[in-house]
């Protein structure tokens, strides 16, 4: 498959589900979707497309906090980001680890520096802080004023 | 049914000597589950990233890890010029990739050494790190610093490579081949490490892309990846070379992965030498600002993809900076590869990913329970070295033979 198939593939799948599309280059695409598609589009690009997990980048900013996943097709050379906005407040979303093996520890690791509960994760635990880390607290949480 | 017994390696791990701890759950001798536990090195680079600009961001990824100093920063330019898509000049691009091959083979001979140490064949050991330190010394050369190279920058390079030094890279390129060579020898025709490595700590091609696993670890298991092919970057998609790919994902084929591509390296390194005799500078494009938006930058790093993630609000800082080590993805495949086998084998395979911890981490107590073994560095380095020694009597064989000259 070529990069404009897969992109083709990626618009025409997730169709209405897509609430931003973003080209930067013709290697970094960004899609944004709902927090309740992101397993859908986790399994399209993984399972199907047959993308490779990179990583995943947790961001609060003033709004929402922002969870990007990086996934690189490397036969094509490019990256397309899946990109979804969670409440600050309640931030929730179900954990894709049973699709792709690769999540699981960066979503224990969000867990616990951001405070982004992962539904049906099979193993939240502390991954860098100490098992006593006190909870409620979230180092890369930012005190925006409101 | 058969009593699980916990077998503790670290928390500051006895092999690699750098905190990590692995609980290695055992039945006699067999390994039945591992854990892992980390966070022992966690010192927040992410949120300290976040107050420095974007120039002194470098400096910091730099020190993320000694061995591979330089692909944090390759990988974080990259995703700064992304962000604010700068230009690089072309006679950078070389420099660049030059830098990153050099450190390539004195990482890989690094991990050689330790791999042969723990196998029991400690000639090997001493004989590849004598050949590091000439690598070494050229970084140095041309740096200033054996490891820190404080080479790169947003929009090029921070120094040039003089004509005048081509040379003395040159010789001790040719001065490496040899002894590669030899090793090479050694890892493939030596029955004894085959006894050790072949069959040993397999990563199925299936798991290795289930758990997203990069770099040599990656290759070993037919996964035919690698970043500088793939998302042409630096000087890599200029000249020509091959990606080196095993198909069995055990021991051996790490191995045998690591040292074959060090010979791509020096055709790398060589024809970028060739280039800059000829490519003019200048080296930096001088960036003044970075304007507000996101970049991705990645970098095969000796060990697999380093990835970075910037975003830029149109300060002169980021607004967050993501840092993904290679061995965030490869460490956690060691959970399938030491499944079934000893605890005298599982020293090798915890050690082939080349596990980085001070990269992955960015706390733990140990719970030293009653009916606990805890097993010490010698000790562990001693059952496997035990066991080549077994090997030995039985083969009535002795080892690599390495005539090496000086």
């Amino acid at each position: 498959m070529t990069r404009e198939e897969i992109v083709a593939q990626i618009k025409e799948r997730l169709g209405a589900k897509i609430v931003d599309f973003h080209e930067k280059s013709a290697k970094r695409y960004y899609v944004e979707v709902r927090p309740e598609d992101v397993p859908e589009a986790t399994r399209l690009i993984h399972k199907e497309l047959g993308a490779r997990f990179q990583i995943a980048s947790g961001v609060d900013t003033p709004t929402a906090i922002e969870i990007l996943y990086h996934w690189a097709f490397d036969q094509q050379g490019f990256v397309v980001t899946i990109r979804t906005k969670l409440d600050r407040e309640h931030p929730e979303i179900e954990s894709v680890s049973s699709i792709c093996t690769g999540t699981e520890w960066i979503e224990r690791e969000m867990w616990e520096l951001l405070g982004v509960h992962f539904k049906n994760h099979p193993d939240l635990r502390h991954l860098l802080l100490d098992d006593n880390w006190p909870e409620g607290k979230y180092p890369l949480r930012r005190d925006y004023e409101k | 049914m058969a009593k699980t017994t916990i077998v503790p390696i670290g928390p500051y791990h006895a092999l690699q000597e750098e905190p990590e701890f692995f609980k290695l759950h055992v039945e006699g001798e067999k390994v039945v589950h591992l854990d892992i536990e980390l966070g022992y090195n966690h010192r927040g680079i992410e949120k300290l990233s976040e107050s420095k600009t974007f120039e002194e961001t470098v400096f910091l990824v730099e020190r993320i890890c000694g061995i591979c100093s330089c692909s944090h920063p390759i990988a974080c330019v990259q995703a700064v010029e992304d962000a604010g898509d700068i230009e690089v000049p072309e006679r950078a691009l070389y420099i660049r990739s030059t830098i990153g091959e050099l450190e390539r083979i004195h990482s890989h001979l690094l991990w050689l050494g330790l791999a042969g140490h723990f196998l029991g064949f400690n000639t090997v050991w001493m004989w590849s790190w004598r050949y590091r330190e000439d690598v070494l010394d050229i970084l140095e050369l041309i740096s200033g610093n054996r490891n820190h190279y404080a080479m790169m920058k947003p929009g090029g390079v921070r120094r040039d490579i003089k004509a005048e030094d081509l040379p003395a890279i040159r010789k001790m390129l040719d001065g490496l081949k040899g002894p590669i060579n030899l090793f090479k020898g050694a890892v493939i025709d030596d029955p004894l490490i085959h006894a050790r490595t072949e069959g040993v700590g397999v990563l199925t091609k299936a798991q290795a892309i289930d758990y997203c696993v990069v770099g040599p670890t990656a290759r070993a298991s037919g996964v035919a990846i690698d970043v500088r092919r793939d998302h042409p970057h630096a000087a890599y998609g200029l000249v020509d070379w091959d990606v080196v790919v095993m198909q069995h994902g055990d021991v051996y084929d790490k191995a045998i992965v690591r040292v074959l591509e060090m010979f791509e390296s020096i055709r790398i390194i060589e024809q970028c030498l060739e280039k800059l005799k000829t490519v003019p500078g200048p080296v930096d494009s001088n960036p003044k600002e970075v304007k507000p938006g996101e970049g991705i930058g990645h970098y095969e790093a000796p060990r697999g993809e380093v990835f970075h993630y910037i975003r830029s609000d149109g300060s002169n800082r980021p607004a967050r900076h993501k840092v993904r080590a290679p061995s965030f993805m490869n460490v956690v495949s060691n959970r399938v590869a030491v499944l079934g086998e000893t605890v005298a084998d599982a020293t090798i395979i915890l050690a082939a990913v080349d596990p980085c911890y001070c990269c992955t981490e960015r706390m733990a107590v140990v719970d030293a329970g009653t009916g606990r073994k805890v097993l010490s560095s010698q000790e562990l380095i001693r059952l496997s070295q035990e066991k080549t020694e077994r090997l030995k009597k039985e083969l009535g064989h002795e080892g690599p033979k390495l005539k090496l000259e000086r």
